[in-house]
């Protein structure tokens, strides 16, 4: 069974239809990459499913489980979307990092005030603490964790960002063209934490404009154009041998650049 | 000279009588503006039309007129027109006075140095705590409060400056701060009268106050320069 099924997205703004109906689903352990050009929706397909953005149609399945439908009442209530949110994680092309905190708080801080609210915290704390410092050894961090945002670099500030979602546990850890802000000779060290997590079987959408970190990441490709999935299939089959007009105009453009 | 050396501890003791007055609105203002100027930016941020309607057109009456009006009208308003002098006669009720018209002025000031200060946190700060499962609330006061802060020390230390200075205007109402106290030496105060210098000293009380308060503004705007 599917750990996530998208059915028929929909999401207008004004009078801009920005998604027309985007149908996908997604293997547990499965990797999604996500590319089109800029304006096609691929952000606002991650808003929706973080619920930063409602659709104005569709359902949004997770493990089984209703999280949305338009159609269905029942599963639009607002109190219900912190909980729904968990199963999914947004990493931003803008790291996002909160300022004040340094890294090592910054992935410590919605479990603990989860915690605390759950009146948890004294009992966890420690684990999560020892949590958090073997995440800052996964992300090759862990002599900056006492540092602050801005003594980092777009890099190790992205990857810090990347512990943050994942001390949540999230089902799918989506990213939003992860490395777009960054210098070019910065963008390899955080695609090597996110290939890492792919071989650890880690659930991901990824939107990128990498093309080759695409292909070589992904199981599954999809190709957006215009608010629509233009083309959808295994990634030597997409880069390699794309059936749709659209999309060879867009890999063309690429492989030019 | 000689006189003057005389008549200075006398003098000193009467402006300190008064700047107390000066210091204790200065204190309280500050005090209850903090928190209703917070009030009233999420009055004008709200996303209910006529709830930030209504509090942008009191912001703007509160700041498009001079708060020494103000002060007027708080204070004669309820005795003369609806025959209900609720501060009564004496000093502690022109304090009391002096103090809710103040508050809602600075109030108004700072709501609207607030406002900015939200807006200038960016959405991405916000999103990022949503997406981990945060609520409005925590992401409030552990996210963007202290962010905000840190863009609005600079401008708010600017109004509390001019507070310290403004609260020279309660003499209107007769409310006896430092000004007043020096004033009274010209018509007779404590059998001094028609001294002068006792006015012109009140300017060293703001000079050192403000010295001090420029001092502690600028130890808190370096404490927040950890981050940016
Ligand atoms: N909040 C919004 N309000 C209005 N238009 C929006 C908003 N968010 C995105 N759009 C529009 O939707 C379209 C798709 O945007 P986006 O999802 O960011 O595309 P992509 O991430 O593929 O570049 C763009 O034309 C963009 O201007
Ligand atoms: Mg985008």
């Amino acid at each position: 069974m599917s750990i996530l099924e998208v059915r028929n997205i929909r999401k207008t703004f004004g009078n801009i239809e920005v998604l027309k109906g985007i149908t996908f689903t997604l293997e547990k352990g499965g990797v999604l990459s996500v590319i089109g050009s800029s304006g096609s929706g691929k952000t606002t397909l991650l808003r929706c499913l973080n619920f930063l953005e409602r659709p104005d149609d569709g359902v949004i399945t997770v493990k089984g489980e209703v999280l949305f439908d338009r159609n269905d009442p029942k599963t639009l209530h607002e109190s219900q979307i912190r909980r729904k949110r968990l199963h999914f994680g947004l990493v931003f092309q803008s790291f996002n990092l909160f300022p004040q905190y340094t890294a090592l708080q910054n992935v410590m801080l919605a479990p603990e005030l989860f915690m605390k609210e759950n009146h948890t915290w004294n009992a966890e704390k420690a684990r999560l603490a020892d949590e958090a410092e073997e995440l800052f050894v996964q992300i090759g961090l862990a002599d900056r964790m006492n540092n602050y945002p801005h003594q980092l670099s777009g890099g190790q500030q992205q990857r810090v960002a990347i512990a943050r979602a994942l001390i949540m546990h999230p089902d799918i850890l989506c990213f939003d063209e992860p490395t777009s802000a960054l210098d070019p000779e910065l963008t390899g060290e955080v695609l090597k934490v996110i290939g890492k997590l792919s071989e650890q079987n880690t659930t991901m959408i990824i939107v990128t404009h990498e093309m080759e970190f695409a292909r070589d990441v992904a199981n599954q490709v999809i190709f957006m154009d215009g608010g629509v999935i233009c083309e959808q299939g295994e990634p030597h089959e997409l880069f390699g041998n794309p059936k749709e007009e659209r999309t060879k105009q867009f890999l063309m453009r690429y492989n030019q650049k | 000279m000689e006189v003057i050396i005389q008549q200075l501890p006398i003098v000193i003791h009467a402006l300190n009588i008064g700047f107390m007055q000066t210091l204790k609105l200065f204190a309280v203002t500050l005090l209850g503006a903090f928190p209703l100027g917070l009030i009233i930016a999420f009055g004008s941020l709200s996303r209910i039309k006529i709830i930030s309607m209504t509090t942008g057109l009191f912001i703007w009456i509160i700041r498009g007129t001079p708060l020494m009006i103000q002060l007027l009208i708080v204070y004669y308003f309820p005795g003369l027109v609806l025959h209900n002098p609720i501060w009564g006669g004496g000093e502690s009720g022109r304090f009391m006075a002096a103090s809710v018209a103040f508050v809602i002025n600075y109030s108004c000031y700072f709501s609207e140095i607030y406002r900015g200060g939200i807006q200038s946190v960016p959405v991405g700060q916000q999103e990022a705590g949503l997406v981990l499962g945060m609520t409005k609330k925590q992401i409030f006061f552990h996210v963007t409060l202290l962010q905000m802060i840190k863009r609005i020390v600079p401008p708010i230390s600017n109004e509390i400056i001019t507070l310290v200075k403004d609260t020279a205007l309660a003499r209107i109402i007769a409310l006896q701060e430092i000004i007043w106290a020096g004033q009274a030496f010209m018509k007779g105060s404590y059998n001094i009268s028609g001294a002068i210098w006792p006015l012109f000293f009140t300017a060293f009380y703001y000079l050192v106050f403000n010295g001090i308060v420029t001092v502690m503004l600028a130890g808190l705007e370096r404490k927040l320069d950890y981050f940016r």
